[in-house]
């Protein structure tokens, strides 16, 4: 099979680099093992969160000022990746995907557990929280599911009630839900969301419940388990309670995490895109360094032919990156690595301690060529938490560099302007 | 390092199967895929007695293994599971749903009366009571005469012209219920410059077998088929099927789920559609269509399709044809699952299940729903007001 560009990785870089190639008209393929870390998604997008363990609050003057030079976007340069982040808003408004949030302010998105933590975007269903020390709202009515396992009303309460905020707890129960409870590990939050889909008159007698145990609160604060297919149930119930609804995230699988890859791949796919779900690719065939062509286990003798290829295959979790007894490789053209060679020196055992590891990564050139024995591999560009010299929990910076990345590395392919 | 086999070991516990199982969404009595699957064989393993009898309710349609971000086979975990576990003993019904070479073959015989009969709702009826056969079901049509009768009495002394050559691994459904699509593969391959022969011996490739657990009949017949397509691989036809289910059941179940051995030959047993897009595509061969073709189609990635990942060359098949529109629809299981849908018990999820593929297709109305699979078309013809074709036979009415 012939395409332009052959994107191995279908998590948030290959598609959004999917889809901004697809916008300009190439015609491209995306490969993905499974489904991605999308599904683990908070539902909102980190572009900078922290730098030395300080929140950051404004990203787009700080980070020209604190970002050492091999961190992905100094490679990208500074305003460079800052001009990318002003046009994602956009990016996702394309797809029918609205969010909140600016680059010239980090707001704040509440954990699972109830704690603050500074981003860049949060998908529409969440409230850009301005501030850290305190809720725009003095007292909130937290309210769960009966039966639901993944959301925890005790700590959130808590932990909202150190900054200042009243808190009052509740669980919900409607005849919809005995049918789940019949089998209490299957109560999930995907299977809550799919007796929503389609079903409005469930979400206003939901929404009824909501009100009537609000009682006096300011604000309602839900488990984000509405919306899967699309985000029609998240505004059904939006409209049909009278009181600001706050959402909180829970345990995965994340049903606004869920939206996102679902929504994502069909605007790549209505543009012209090839997605390739649980298939993984084997092998490469290079040809004077150039990737010829790529083989996968279901294509098998069937290979995939492009001009250019894009490994956005993530660290490793992703399995893009492999850690064996004495090395970390890159598992699939053993491209050159940025890691320690002192095993010891891979960890800290502190567990919430700055993880080397976490900035192990693909070695590329300045134009995100991945190298091999030194030589740039001109037609392979990475994307994503592949690339080294980030550190995505401590900086939360996972969704910015794979957003920008992908984007940079769209530029690089196709500049906008040359687009058809 | 895996020790155990299906990759059980790389599981997480992520839960994003579950997300994706048809089943988990609609019928609470089944566990899941995580939980089935990798979770109760950590279980099983300590202690066969923890084996669930609620797998039974496993469509095996393997869209928890394409999910899964680790490569775990848990379908194929939850499937020998059930095989190496289960006390339960399959009764007449499932015995019959799952001798579709036995039951063709009585039925061809007789197929005015057959069909007549099926239709009749006393024995609809009896059926639903007696058999637990659904009522609402209706039974795909016998032919009256088989599409290997039909190939050796009319097409079969013209196939040695062509120079290439193919084995045609027809299935059951084209032998007893629409040799029509027999006809049209004929045609096309035909048309290519290939000529098709039969398989020296064919039976059923057993996958209602499996799924009712009669296991060592599945054994028995995927024997005879791998033998058969050995020989013909020897004497260089591949082997084409025009199912999705039979193709994927010969390449991966027989291994995975059987244990019959056929690395040797796996490569060589492919899907009509795939093989077509890929001869088309390389430029080997060239069809002449007819100019005034005109046709809306909505392709339906069946769930073996899917797991297989060919669905782009049924899609970029269709998409070759000049006038014919494409639109894909949103890769789901339709709810029936071979013979799953059949039984009284399972009737109400089978279509909860296909819903909203279902009002999906009413809201596009094509002309035609198109699929690979040829249980998917029974169910989207009976839950939906429009009829549903193979790719290869919109490829044959196609053809100048």
């Amino acid at each position: 099979m012939n395409f332009d560009v052959v994107i191995i990785g279908g998590g948030l870089s290959g598609m959004a680099c999917g889809i901004a190639l697809a916008e300009r008209g190439k015609r491209c393929a995306i490969i993905s093992t499974g489904q991605s870390a999308l599904h683990f998604c908070s539902g909102s997008f980190d572009f900078l969160g922290y730098v030395n363990g300080f929140d950051v609050e404004t990203p787009a003057t700080t980070l020209a000022k604190v970002i050492p030079p091999t961190h992905p976007y100094a490679r990208i340069g500074a305003d460079r990746a800052i001009a990318i982040a002003r046009e994602v808003p956009a990016f996702f408004e394309r797809m029918g995907v609205k969010v909140n949030g600016s680059i010239d302010r980090n707001h704040y998105r509440i954990t699972p557990l109830g704690i603050m933590k500074p981003t860049w975007l949060s998908l529409a269903d969440f409230d850009a929280i301005p501030e850290k020390a305190r809720l725009p709202w003095s007292k909130v009515s937290i309210q769960n599911i009966a039966g639901f396992l993944d959301f925890h009303t005790a700590f959130v309460a808590d932990n909202l009630e150190r900054i200042g905020t009243e808190c009052s707890v509740s669980a919900i129960n409607m005849p919809e839900f005995d049918h789940l409870r019949t089998s209490p590990t299957e109560m999930r939050s995907a299977n809550i969301a799919k007796v929503f889909e389609g079903n409005d008159d469930a979400v206003r007698h939901f929404a009824a419940i909501v009100e009537r145990n609000a009682a006096d609160a300011h604000a309602v604060m839900l488990p984000a388990v509405f919306g899967l297919a699309d985000s029609h149930a998240v505004e059904v119930l939006k409209q049909a309670v009278k009181l600001p609804i706050c959402f909180i995230p829970v345990l995965p699988p994340s049903v606004p995490g869920i939206r996102t890859q679902i929504t994502m791949r069909r605007r790549f796919e209505a543009l012209g895109g090839t997605y390739f779900l649980g298939d993984t690719v084997t092998s490469a065939r290079m040809e004077n360094g150039k990737v010829a062509a790529i083989s996968t286990r279901n294509l098998a003798d069937d290979e995939l032919r492009a001009s250019h290829f894009v490994l956005a295959t993530g660290s490793f979790f992703g399995h893009g990156l492999e850690a064996r007894p004495d090395k970390v490789v890159e598992t699939l053209f053993d491209a050159d690595v940025v890691a320690d060679g002192d095993r010891d020196r891979w960890y800290n055992h502190e567990i919430f301690a700055e993880q080397p590891y976490m900035s192990f990564g693909v070695a590329t050139d300045a134009t995100f060529h991945p190298t091999k024995g030194g030589k740039a591999i001109s037609n392979l560009y990475a994307a994503g938490s592949v690339l080294s010299n980030h550190n995505p929990i401590k900086e939360a910076s996972g969704a910015g560099v794979a957003l920008i990345s992908a984007l940079h590395v769209a530029d690089l392919i196709t500049p906008q302007q040359q687009a058809k | 390092m895996n020790i155990s086999e299906n990759n059980f070991e790389q599981c997480l516990k992520c839960t994003v199967c579950t997300v994706y199982c048809p089943v988990a969404a609609v019928k609470p009595e089944y566990p899941g895929p995580k939980q089935a699957g990798p979770d109760g064989e950590r279980l099983r393993l300590k202690k066969p007695g923890f084996f669930d009898e609620s797998l039974k309710y496993c469509l095996n349609c393997k869209r928890c293994e394409v999910a899964c971000p680790h490569d775990v086979r848990i379908g194929d975990i939850i499937q020998a599971a059930r095989i190496k576990y289960s006390k339960k003993k399959p009764g007449l019904r499932d015995m019959m749903l799952a001798n579709t070479d036995f039951m063709g073959t009585v039925a061809t015989t007789m197929a005015p009366v057959v069909n007549a009969s099926l239709g009749l709702k006393p024995v609809k009826a009896i059926l639903d009571g007696v058999m637990k056969i659904d009522a609402h079901r209706t039974f795909p049509k016998y032919a009256s005469q088989k599409f290997e009768t039909w190939f050796k009495r009319h097409a079969q002394a013209q196939q040695a012209r062509y120079a290439k050559q193919v084995s045609f691994f027809h299935g059951c459904y084209i032998n007893y219920n629409y040799p029509q699509l027999g006809k049209d593969f004929v045609r096309v391959m035909n048309a290519l410059g290939y000529g098709v022969q039969l398989l020296d011996r064919e039976k059923c490739c057993g996958v209602a077998l499996i799924s009712n657990g009669l296991i060592d009949q599945a054994k028995r017949q995927a024997e005879v088929n791998i033998a058969s397509v050995r020989r013909s691989v020897q004497e260089g036809r591949p082997v084409i099927g025009a199912s999705s289910t039979c193709v994927f059941t010969m390449r991966d179940e027989y291994p995975h789920l059987l244990g019959v051995d056929n690395a040797d030959v796996r490569d060589s047993i492919n899907l009509a559609t795939r093989f077509v897009q890929m001869l088309l595509d390389s430029g080997k061969a060239k069809l002449n269509f007819r100019s005034d073709y005109k046709l809306r189609v909505a392709y339906h990635t069946a769930c073996h399709m899917e797991k297989m990942g060919w669905a782009a060359y049924s899609i970029e098949l269709l998409r070759h044809i000049p006038g014919v529109e494409v639109v894909v629809l949103p890769s789901q299981c339709c709810g029936i699952a071979g013979t799953y849908g059949f039984k009284k018990e399972n009737y109400p999820t089978s279509q909860a299940i296909g819903s909203s593929l279902f009002k999906k297709i009413e809201e596009l109305k094509p002309d035609f729903v198109v699929t690979d699979c040829e249980t998917c078309k029974w169910q989207i013809e009976m839950s939906t007001s429009v009829p549903v074709q193979h790719p290869i036979s919109i490829l044959a009415a196609a053809l100048k």
